[in-house]
């Protein structure tokens, strides 16, 4: 395989949970919820999935597992911020550390269990192209799904008018309410889907990318996500190209230093988060621009008079 | 749909409650804490023993439990203030990262016989790092409006890796064999011990006095006031005519200087040398704790104390019942929702209503 | 202190507080104030009758304490010796800590369970955090302890002071104290004959090496590794990628993906891991894991293992202790001192190069070979090591350069 096209394989295979998450958090934020413990979640999602796997056998047990949590710690903090009106920054954080220490538990005793074993990965015939082959078509399915995602999100919120109760909800909850929609509810709603999507995202980690448990594993790609809904001004197609960017740079720069260049790898390594840092200053730089695109009421708890 | 428990607004906020929802919050978390340690088979009162109480027993668990409670007490004052301006920095770790490495860099320049008056450098070189560190998140969130809490939190892994580069090559150790630490600090450059027998050092005279500033300025000078405002009522602050702009540098910039000062008193005191890895996660563990002394300056002591013997106690559970490390995490993150769930009560009143009106009406 | 001499409160006490607390919230549901009143009161009451009973416990226990030390002391000879362990990481890593806790576990056997007692705290991070752990050891009595990572080191030293009657063993360290010592072994014996199955396998010529930190050992290994590669294959290439952590597994895996990316068939490893021996077996290439066997979880792809035997040390210096003629002697453990051993050899190596693998090893154990040997040059050209100069133990621990054959410069 030469080095390009193990370049972008390894970039895709990097991407998809930062691009799973973000269309999960894209949603739940739309409808005006800014759910801070994505990180937590996801860290319960992957060893939740990782224990479904090894004490099933199955793997799609453990997908199934991951979603399942993720449903359950989003509905969670859903609970907080939707149902107490508490503070949703502060939900949010207590949901990424209590995630955190409870997936560390449980996890003690999976540290080191082995995976049932894993068919090949890939496309059935394409993947033998030989240089796009490498490159596109040889990865697990749920690449290829989170692909398909990004139509599918876009099309929900744009063309169906589920989605656009959606958006009205996260643009205004007050008109909303007024008109007779159940603010709560669609909240809840959005957060639940974003909560499978994290859980997925997690389990892809814990499952596929690096097959082991490991406590800590996801390494802050929780954090990331939610900075890349950010970054790409809460639209899905914008959120792929931040979640690819992200990834590409995070595996260049490892090839980089493989091939002998003599900036200290620490510096390397900082260049993903400080790309993230640049472009999000320039992109919330026009505050017209900004208004235009954040959801109005993220972050607000909904309160009716 | 209507759920079967209903929430109205009180008139006024339960004065009983607010005073009793701290103590409340915890015993509902050694309540849950207790749950959990049964679920895994532990005896739960023991474990909450070894948990809360043994950690106490001796001066030197005192002085442990202060050297813990020390940086979460810095840390958490700076966050009191950002939060209360609804300024939500969550980098206080890379702020205290980067106080640190200021600070440490400046110890390792004194010689063997420099007086003791030399550590006021070092404080200050910390003090003025972390503060310009927040000062690149505050001066983004004014020029760009970026999102201090993607910015803080992008720089804490920045800050990190600077760490980690810094002990490796400029400040490494050349009698160190090549591993990544700094030579260890002269004893000028070091906290000395306040309390005997323990490591208690006089970081803690430090933590009194930022303790006692921070209220004086929240409570009776009128910056704290406006910072008060700005998180209560945006627009009414920007019609009174305080700017904006000052709030958002004074909030970061004072809470990177205490997160820097935590860091360099955890560097020139405990470890006593750079290494690549110095906060065990005060600055996040920090953030649960402004959150529990519920923004008030004077909270953060009672909260911190929590939340060290919590991670005190963890550490004693490991050894003593075989409970992993990350238990400490999940009593952090269950205080935090038990002070929220409490908290809830003082302004909200629930109701049961039953399940007659589950589905809703028409409109 | 064990859980059978606490005689706690009752299950009575523990659920009155918590039904007083929870009364009291659910009190909140329509309910008039007087009766509010009496149920605050009543969790109070509760409140108190818990913390009345802890601190009666309190001062029961403090004579306890205090007696044990003092026991321990003096019954040396008739109970069984304590000793402790303090790990850097969870056992199940399989890798680092598990080949001590591995070692640990044969101690007890060689010497006698009757003789010593062992006890371990894991997941202990190089913080300020270990003092305290390391001095929770001591106060509960043990008079050995092995610290297993290098970041204990200063801590290890201060508590060295404090309590002469203790032993304290720090591993790949170099402070010591007249009761402090360390040790360590030669990895990178072991390192030149992995080499050289892996110049023996390789078909593409790169062999990917996934590092930590830049430290003389790390180097060591890299470089020994690469001499004894191109003693069999001199076209061979090795790429390093350097993670900053010990454990990290994700960071593995991206690392050990992208040198395979590169072109690299045969990976190995020097971080704690087993995230790039897991990563070689899905992309169906050849790994020689470092630290312990991996083959549960490379089965494939694992063509042999060069695991870690801290055993045999820790069963000497354990009977040392038991018969009170405890060696403070600083030692770096030979591959003939059985600490190292290259394991499960499949047949992805050709059969030639095995039979000069265990040629050079005989003179390895012997004595006869040192795998650094001159002349050795570094990757840009300068010579390190003249001709038939065999390199002492002073340069190797300040080693820091690449040798001929690895790509790249050495970070910093």
């Amino acid at each position: 395989m030469s080095v390009a096209a193990s370049l972008i394989a390894t970039t895709m295979n990097a991407s998809t949970p930062l691009l799973l998450a973000a269309l999960g958090i894209l949603v739940a934020e739309r409808s005006g919820v800014l759910n801070l413990g994505v990180e937590g979640i996801m860290l319960m999602a992957a060893i939740v999935a990782y224990i479904g796997a090894v004490e099933s056998g199955s793997f799609a047990v453990g997908f199934l597992a991951a979603i399942l949590i993720g449903i359950a710690f989003a509905l969670f903090f859903a609970i907080f911020a939707v149902g107490l009106r508490a503070n949703q920054q502060a939900s949010g954080l207590g949901v990424a550390i209590f995630g955190a220490g409870l997936s560390a538990y449980i996890g003690i005793p999976y540290q080191g269990a082995v995976l049932p074993e894993r068919g090949p990965d890939g496309i059935m015939f394409l993947d033998k192209i030989p240089f796009i082959g490498e490159a596109f078509f040889s990865q697990h399915w749920i690449v290829y799904l989170s692909l398909l995602m990004i139509p599918a999100v876009w099309f929900f919120l744009y063309k169906t008018r589920a989605g656009l109760v959606v958006r009205a909800v996260g643009e205004s909850p007050f008109s909303a309410n007024a008109l007779g929609y159940d603010v709560p509810l669609i909240r809840c709603c959005a957060l639940a889907f974003s909560g499978a999507c994290i859980g997925l995202s997690g389990a892809y980690l814990s499952l596929i990318y690096t097959p082991l448990w490991v406590e800590g594993m996801v390494a802050g790609r929780g954090w990331i996500a939610l900075a890349l809904v950010t970054f790409g001004t809460w639209r899905p197609f914008r959120v792929f190209l931040g979640a690819y960017l992200f990834g590409g740079m995070t595996m260049l720069q490892m090839n980089l230093q493989s091939m002998g260049i003599s900036i200290p790898t620490q510096f390397i390594s900082m260049a993903p988060y400080l790309a993230t840092i640049i472009v999000l200053a320039l992109i919330s730089r026009n505050p017209r621009w900004i208004r235009l695109n954040m959801p109005a009421s993220l972050g607000k708890p909904f309160i009716p008079h | 749909m209507n759920f079967p428990i209903a929430i109205y607004n009180r008139e006024r906020p339960n004065r009983f409650l607010a005073a009793v929802s701290p103590i409340l919050a915890v015993i509902l978390t050694l309540a849950l804490g207790g749950a959990i340690f049964a679920m895994v088979g532990k005896e739960p009162l023991y474990s909450l023993y070894v948990f809360c109480v043994e950690p106490l027993l001796t001066l030197r668990g005192w002085g442990e439990l202060g050297v813990k409670m020390t940086p979460l007490i810095l840390c958490a004052l700076g966050l009191v203030v950002c939060y209360r301006a609804n300024i939500w920095n969550i980098g206080a770790e890379g702020q205290l990262i980067i106080g640190a490495l200021c600070g440490g860099y400046v110890a390792l320049q004194a010689s063997p016989d420099q007086s003791g008056l030399f550590m006021i450098w070092v404080i200050l070189a910390s003090i003025v790092g972390g503060a310009l560190y927040a000062s690149i998140t505050a001066w983004l969130r004014d020029k760009c409006n970026a999102n201090e809490i993607l910015v803080s939190l992008m720089l804490v892994y920045v800050a990190e890796l600077l760490l980690s580069w810094a002990v490796q090559s400029p400040l490494r150790d050349p009698q160190g064999l090549g591993f990544p630490q700094s030579p260890m600090f002269e004893t000028a450059a070091t906290l000395p011990i306040m309390i005997p027998g323990t490591r208690m050092h006089w970081g803690g005279g430090l933590v009194v006095i930022s303790l006692f500033l921070i209220w004086l300025i929240m409570s009776k000078m009128f910056i704290g006031f406006q910072v008060r405002v700005a998180g209560l009522a945006p627009k009414a602050s920007s019609y009174a005519g305080f700017s904006n702009r000052a709030m958002i540098y004074f909030a970061l910039l004072l809470s990177g200087a205490l997160a820097g000062l935590a860091g360099v008193i955890e560097v020139c005191g405990p470890i006593g040398q750079l290494t690549p890895k110095i906060s065990p996660g005060y600055g996040f563990a920090a953030i649960i704790v402004a959150f529990v002394a519920r923004l008030k300056p004077v909270g953060t002591v009672p909260a911190a104390f929590v939340m060290a013997l919590f991670y005190l106690g963890g550490e004693l559970a490991q050894s003593r019942l075989g409970t992993p490390a990350a238990l400490t995490g999940v009593f952090q993150g269950l205080l935090l929702f038990c002070i929220m769930v409490c908290d809830s009560m003082i302004f909200c009143r629930f109701r049961w209503v039953g399940f007659g009106n589950w589905k809703k009406e028409a409109a | 202190m064990d859980s059978t001499e606490y005689a706690g409160f009752s299950w009575k006490t523990f659920y009155s507080a918590l039904t007083c607390g929870l009364t009291f919230i659910t009190v909140e549901i329509n309910v008039r104030t007087s009766l509010k009143l009496v149920a605050a009161v009543a969790a109070l009451a509760s409140v108190f009758a818990l913390s009345g009973c802890d601190d009666k416990k309190g001062d029961a226990s403090k004579p306890a304490d205090a007696a044990k030390p003092a026991a321990a002391q003096k019954a040396d000879a008739k109970e069984p010796l304590k000793v402790g362990f303090v790990y850097v990481a969870p056992i199940a890593d399989v890798g680092y800590t598990k080949q001590h806790d591995l070692g640990r576990l044969y101690a007890i056997e060689q010497v006698g369970k009757d003789k010593v007692t062992t006890t371990f705290v894991e997941n202990v991070p190089e913080t300020a955090d270990a003092e305290r752990v390391i001095r929770q050891m001591v106060n509960d009595g043990n008079k050995l302890i092995f610290g297993t990572s290098f970041g204990y080191m200063n801590y290890m030293q201060k508590l060295a002071k404090e309590y002469p009657d203790v032993k304290f063993e720090h591993a790949t360290g170099y402070k010591t104290a007249p009761n402090m010592t360390t040790y360590n072994i030669r990895f990178y014996e072991g390192r030149y004959l992995a080499g050289m199955l892996a110049g023996g396998a390789t078909k593409s010529n790169i062999i990917g090496y996934v590092a930590p930190f830049p430290i003389p050992e790390v180097l060591q290994g890299i470089n020994a590794f690469t001499l004894g590669a191109k003693s069999i294959n001199p076209n061979i290439q090795v790429k390093v990628i350097w993670t900053n952590a010990w454990y990290d597994p994700p960071k593995d895996t991206d690392s050990a993906k992208t040198l395979i990316g590169q072109g690299a068939d045969v990976l190995t490893q020097h971080t704690n891991t087993s995230a790039v021996a897991s990563a070689a077996e899905s992309a169906g290439k050849m790994v020689i894991p470092y630290n312990s066997n991996m083959k549960s979880v490379a089965p494939n792809a694992q063509i042999a293992a060069l695991v870690l035997n801290w055993g045999p040390y820790y069963a000497k210096k354990m009977q040392q202790a038991v018969d009170g003629k405890w060696d403070k002697t600083p030692v770096w453990m030979h591959y003939s001192d059985g600490a190292l051993s290259l394991e499960g050899i499949t047949d992805k190596v050709p059969a030639d190069v095995v039979k000069k693998m265990e040629e050079v090893k005989a003179k390895l154990v012997k004595g006869e070979f040192h795998p650094f040997t001159g002349p050795i040059k570094d990757n840009e050209g300068k010579e390190t090591l003249k001709s038939g100069d065999v390199m002492n133990d002073k340069d190797l621990s300040t080693m820091n350069y690449y040798v001929d054959g690895v790509i790249g410069k050495v970070p910093n």
